[in-house]
């Protein structure tokens, strides 16, 4: 009894997260016929998957599904490609650049993306590369590096000095020791920094709209927002449906990182 | 140094100590030319670049001739009534969902924290907005605020088009705010609550100390970093805002929702004003700064 009052606010909570999933959801699997009720319901009296399928006949969903994906992958895998040694570096040698590097973490989640985006748009647009696949990558690998490294620099540093000390010491080259003694400790937080960077560039959507004004190229956030057509007027159930779909692949990724997400996520923006 | 220098030990490396050190310079260099190439070229150039074109009088389009224009631009943004209504919308925006995502946060986290049952349901439910694409966020409080088919109006009675009302589509859109920010701010708020020493509970409980006093004496004072980190990395996020609420309102009714980076980039890619929304997003990365050195050298001052 004495817990009431907890339990009161912690199901105001639940209530307050849930009702919108909810909705959603309920959204989702109505028919037109019920959802112009004037009393809406929650629990739709008979339940379709139509929405579903009338989503990809709407907007090409798969194609946008298809863009996302190629885009996320070849941001991340690049991302941890490029960021993996200079994380190294960052952690495991002292000096003004290393200063300099972590400094440029810090301020580049400060400065509006409107500064940098209107730069970057001029120059990808003399590069030719705007309304281009590559133009995204290009972008969304720029912003995811900053924090890639730093979460990739705590990872570096996790693994202890000593262990490499240990494999110069039989004789091991530099090269050597990060291949068969850092790099296998590093694989889960190399894991974790992929996934991030994938959810990040899979969730983007400032940049895209920007970088990608012709709906044949549009990535998966912006093919949604379509649904919501010129006036916003919209055929609600698809864009519940779509919508739904579209958030899978994070939920995925949440599914397997949750564990870690206390001790190491701190800063991890997956930004809008 | 003199009894290493007698004894003429094979060393363990090849090379002697000075030139060990420029060896470790060029190998540090070498590592981080494939990050610092492109940081160079896409981040840090075109970062300057922006400095330098809030400055002219730079239009989004090609073949245009571009050319200094001093702080012109800043005397136009500063006598633009649209500029000082977005900044005014900015501010509240940026403060009220900052603050209520900490006291929701927070609030939260001291539940979650507590030994009741079905935090397990709630710990995993606090994460789910979080995963959540901000578009689809967007969308999905679009259909809650939908005035005929939305649950929002089913549940209060009442026929509001929530996201056009002059009045309300502001607070309208704070509320979406907060329930996408609040629970990255619980989970950080959580991890750092587990980092607090239970001892120091027991000695409170030992001297009688109430649950208010050892919440305002040893969980407020231990938090405290925590807090700084957090809120101040919030204040950032809200006020760089932008697709969740490009999202619901597009910045309407009638500018009533435009947030200082929606104004920026209409300025930029609707009207093709390059420079001048250049120099409002220079002025926000002023402010912003301002108001967080502020904030930070403050916290210090008080934890001296």
């Amino acid at each position: 009894m004495r817990r009431l009052p907890q339990y009161a606010a912690l199901a105001a909570y639940v209530v307050f997260l849930a009702f919108p999933l909810l909705w959603l959801l309920s959204t989702a699997l109505k028919t037109p016929q019920e959802m112009a009720l004037a009393d809406p319901t929650w629990i739709p009296r008979e339940p379709t998957l139509a929405n579903f399928t009338d989503a990809f006949g709407e907007q090409d969903l798969v194609g946008a599904a298809a863009r996302s994906l190629g885009v996320a992958l070849a941001s991340s895998v690049v991302t941890v490609v490029i960021s993996l040694p200079a994380a190294y570096a960052m952690a495991r040698y002292r000096g003004l650049v290393n200063k300099i590097a972590i400094g440029w973490v810090l301020v580049s989640q400060v400065f509006p993306f409107i500064l940098i985006i209107i730069p970057l748009f001029m120059i990808l647009r003399d590069l030719e590369l705007v309304n281009t696949l590559p133009g995204l990558v290009v972008v969304h690998v720029t912003f995811t590096l900053p924090f890639a490294l730093w979460m990739l620099q705590g990872y570096v540093r996790a693994v202890p000095p000593e262990l490499e000390e240990a494999a110069a010491v039989d004789g091991a080259t530099r090269l050597r020791s990060i291949v068969s003694v850092v790099a296998p400790l590093l694989a889960p937080g190399v894991v974790a920094t992929l996934l991030f960077a994938f959810i990040s560039s899979w969730n983007e959507f400032m940049f895209a709209l920007v970088i990608l004004q012709n709906p044949d190229v549009m990535t998966l956030p912006l093919t949604l927002v379509r649904f919501t057509g010129p006036e916003g007027v919209a055929r609600l159930g698809p864009l519940a449906a779509a919508s739904l779909m579209a958030t899978i692949p994070s939920l995925i990724f949440f599914a397997i990182i949750q564990r870690r997400l206390k001790s190491g996520l701190m800063a991890g923006a997956v930004k809008g | 140094m003199t009894a290493t220098a007698t004894r003429p030990a094979p060393p363990r490396r090849p090379h002697a100590r000075p030139r060990r050190v420029s060896r470790q310079t060029r190998e540090m260099w070498l590592l981080m030319l494939p990050a610092l190439v492109p940081v160079l070229l896409f981040s840090v150039g075109p970062l300057l670049y922006g400095i330098a074109l809030a400055f002219t009088d730079a239009r989004n389009t090609r073949n245009h001739e571009t050319s200094f224009v001093g702080l012109e631009n800043l005397t136009e943004l500063l006598t633009a009534e649209d500029f000082w209504s977005s900044f005014r919308i900015g501010a509240i925006w940026a403060v009220s969902v900052t603050a209520l995502q900490f006291l929701a946060a927070l609030g939260l986290a001291l539940l979650l924290n507590e030994n009741l049952r079905f935090r397990g349901v709630a710990r995993v439910l606090a994460v789910v907005p979080w995963a959540m694409p901000p578009v689809v966020i967007g969308l999905m409080w679009k259909l809650v605020y939908h005035p005929d088919a939305g649950i929002l109006n089913a549940l209060l009675g009442t026929d509001v088009n929530w996201l056009a009302d002059f009045s309300l589509a502001l607070p309208a859109i704070i509320v979406v705010g907060v329930w996408t920010g609040m629970p990255q701010t619980t989970v950080v708020l959580l991890a750092g609550l587990q980092g607090i020493p239970r001892e120091l509970y027991e000695a409170g409980e030992v001297d009688g100390a109430s649950r208010w006093r050892r919440f305002w004496n040893i969980t407020l004072p231990q938090l405290r970093p925590v807090i700084v980190a957090i809120t101040s990395l919030d204040f950032v996020w809200n006020i760089n805002q932008f697709g969740l609420v490009y999202v619901l309102t597009q910045g309407g009714p009638g500018g009533q929702t435009r947030l200082p980076m929606l104004f920026a980039y209409e300025e930029a890619f609707r009207y093709r004003f390059a420079g001048y929304a250049s120099m409002l997003g220079l002025a926000m990365a002023i402010v912003v700064l301002a108001v967080l050195g502020l904030y930070l050298w403050r916290e210090l001052r008080e934890t001296r």
